[in-house]
């Protein structure tokens, strides 16, 4: 053993027990609890069984909600990707001086309470909102338009709560492209639209892929544009979670759920790092 | 074609470039022959690169006109200008292949897929490289990638090869032999080429012609002998190799030489070239290597030769040569590079030092 190999581990060690204490642990509970037996009291009996994930699948009431997640969340992503890119590419071209505030201002709604921001739309989009008290205002219509509470409301909610990761993640790899690539391409022959897909794009992809990832699995796990924007056919797995242990005290189902969507996600982003070679993409980007 | 004169296939007519308030060019006249190999020379800032970005596209001048072929190309759109550019960080494309790379360029310009991939052979064959078709470029090492770039630049058969520093990123053996190579490929296709250096044996080793450069504004241009043997002024002369300059003023001019009393009340001759005339304030430029250095108490002063007396104060043996710095009496020092043809002097020993008007150069202060 070289004399210093324990030095890493020491350094290590303060932010690898938080993740311990603070992840690991909290989720073995979840899925100890899992297995566990709700006795039509209320009570949680320890025990080892699968009844909560029989349950789960026992008709097609639960499964319809987790497909609806995950349909919701490939609209997100895909929303995101092209809502993204664009103000993404924007601030790359931009030469402004005033560059880095825009910036800035991409990262202004992270300081607004998440809630807040979701509330906002009612005030916007609600039968007393903004656009409504126009519209009778001038005339247009008679009484308000319901807007709120369907599934546009919910991804309009999403987008909002996620846009700014995709774009910095796109940003971020954007701006790590040498800009002398596009310079040869023009110069090659390339207009500047055919130097956009045959450099930019795809070197930007990496930056795109790990926007997805990250927009994908913050989608599947949230429960707020839902619950806030979202009407009762709209609800996503985290707000069944939500109800089975807030509201009705269930921790075993509830934490089936949990688990249930646990390995969907890691299956979903285990399957999509391997056929969709992000890592070969990094590879080819090494060394430059 | 009637004249005797090589037709200029690049043209800069009255160009200038302003970035805000600073002027990168000052407004230049200059003209590239088909087929030479042309030099932009000088220290980082001078706008030499700025010059060449403008031929390709990538800078548009703020003033006058640049022609390529006869042909005015001020709104022609990069990617229309048959140039092939070479950048100093190689600026390969990382995702694509050896082959892809190199093939970049033809895809653009309607060529048959087995005229591309035999253009492809035989452009990587050019460059020495055959057979790296499907390795990714960081599987090739800093000269290799090099070597890509100039087959990817010279396959499209450009008007004009463009290279902005393209041997500064490679280390010192390398870029040797580099040199060569560019050169030899460049003669073997005829291709015009305007190769922006900051690097004075790159420019005088490979070039036709060299542009010196300064602060936006054309220095002088000419062959690589002209412009080291005859530079045009103080910068020139500083800038390219190592120069003695000695302050003093005209006191006699006859057929053969023109006669200088410098500060320090010594008579030198420098050969008469014209343009001088008695009481003009000059500078004589002399380059290290011309002095030859002798001991003392061996030196015959040879009749028409410049000589002065004087002690070693410094001395630096780099192998090939010796550099010395040689006090002459009052706080007057010379710079001579001595290629070892007797010994190597002491630090503090006596020399005589003798050079041929022939290679004292003079330029007018105005």
């Amino acid at each position: 053993m070289r004399p210093k190999s324990w030095k890493p581990w020491a350094l290590l060690a303060p932010s690898m027990s938080a993740v311990f204490l603070l992840l690991v642990i909290p989720l073995c509970f979840v899925v100890v609890y899992s297995f566990w037996l709700r006795a039509p009291s209320g009570a949680d009996i320890p025990a080892f069984q699968f009844g909560n994930y029989a349950k789960f699948f026992e008709d097609f009431f639960y499964p319809k909600i987790l497909i609806r997640t995950i349909r919701i969340s490939f609209e997100t992503v895909i929303l995101c990707v092209f809502m993204g890119y664009i103000p993404a590419y924007f601030f790359y071209r931009s030469e402004s001086r005033y560059k880095k505030a825009f910036l800035l201002l991409i990262m202004l709604p992270f300081w607004v309470s998440f809630i807040i921001r979701t509330m906002s739309w009612i005030n916007i989009m609600g039968d007393s909102g903004l656009i409504n008290h126009f519209l009778l205002k001038i005339g247009l219509i008679q009484s308000p338009i319901s807007m709120l509470y369907n599934e546009f409301t919910v991804l309009m909610g999403l987008i909002m709560y996620l846009l700014p990761f995709m774009v910095l993640n796109i940003y971020v790899s954007l701006e790590g492209i040498d800009k002398s690539l596009l310079e040869a391409a023009r110069c090659m022959g390339c207009t500047e639209w055919q130097a956009f897909r045959e450099v930019t794009l795809p070197l930007s992809l990496p930056g795109v892929s790990a926007g997805c990832l990250l927009v994908f699995v913050l989608t599947a796990g949230t429960y707020l544009p839902p619950m806030i924007l979202g009407g009762p056919g709209n609800e996503m797995i985290a707000n069944l979670i939500f109800k089975r242990i807030v509201g009705t005290l269930d921790w075993p189902f509830g934490s089936a759920i949990s688990v249930i969507l646990l390995s969907l996600l890691f299956v979903i982003v285990w399957t999509y790092n391997r056929y969709l070679g992000i890592n070969q993409i990094f590879k080819s980007l090494q060394g430059n | 074609m009637a004249t005797d004169e090589k037709q200029p296939i690049v043209q800069f007519k009255g160009i200038l470039k302003r970035f805000g308030n600073v002027v990168a060019v000052e407004k230049m006249d200059f003209d590239i022959e088909e087929g030479s190999l042309v030099t932009l020379l000088g220290p980082s800032g001078c706008g030499k690169t700025t010059l060449l970005r403008m031929v390709a596209g990538l800078e548009e001048p703020t003033e006058g006109d640049i022609f390529i072929k006869g042909i005015r190309i001020n709104d022609t759109p990069i990617h229309k200008r048959n140039l092939g550019m070479i950048f100093q960080n190689y600026a390969l494309f990382p995702h694509k292949t050896i082959f892809d790379n190199v093939a970049f360029g033809l895809k653009y310009r309607d060529v048959s897929k087995e005229e591309v991939n035999k253009k492809v052979t035989r452009a990587l064959e050019m460059v020495r490289l055959p057979g790296v078709e499907n390795r990714m470029p960081s599987q090739l090492s800093g000269g290799q990638q090099q070597r890509i770039a100039m087959a990817r630049a010279i396959v499209i058969e450009p008007d004009v090869l463009l290279m902005d520093e393209p041997l500064s990123a490679l280390d010192e053996n390398l870029r040797e032999e580099m040199r060569r190579e560019v050169d030899n490929l460049q003669q073997m296709l005829g291709v015009t080429t305007i190769f922006v250096t900051h690097d004075q044996r790159e420019a005088l080793s490979m070039s036709d012609k060299i542009l010196v450069m300064k602060d936006g504004k054309k220095q002088q241009e000419g062959k690589p002998e002209t412009v080291y043997n005859e530079p045009a002024n103080h910068f020139v002369a500083d800038f390219l190799g190592h120069s003695n300059f000695i302050l003093g003023e005209v006191v006699d001019v006859d057929d053969h030489h023109v006669t200088v009393k410098i500060e320090t009340g010594d008579i030198l001759f420098a050969e008469n070239k014209g343009g001088f005339s008695k009481s003009d304030q000059v500078e004589m430029i002399v380059r290290a290597q011309r002095f030859d250095a002798f001991p003392k108490d061996e030196f015959k002063p040879v009749e028409g030769m410049n000589h002065f007396q004087g002690r070693i104060k410094d001395r630096s043996y780099m192998g090939g040569e010796v550099s010395y710095f040689i006090e002459l009496g009052t706080d007057r020092e010379i710079h001579v590079i001595s290629m070892m043809r007797t010994r190597i002097y002491d630090i503090g020993e006596e020399v005589s030092v003798q050079v041929s008007p022939h290679h004292c150069h003079l330029i007018l202060i105005e």
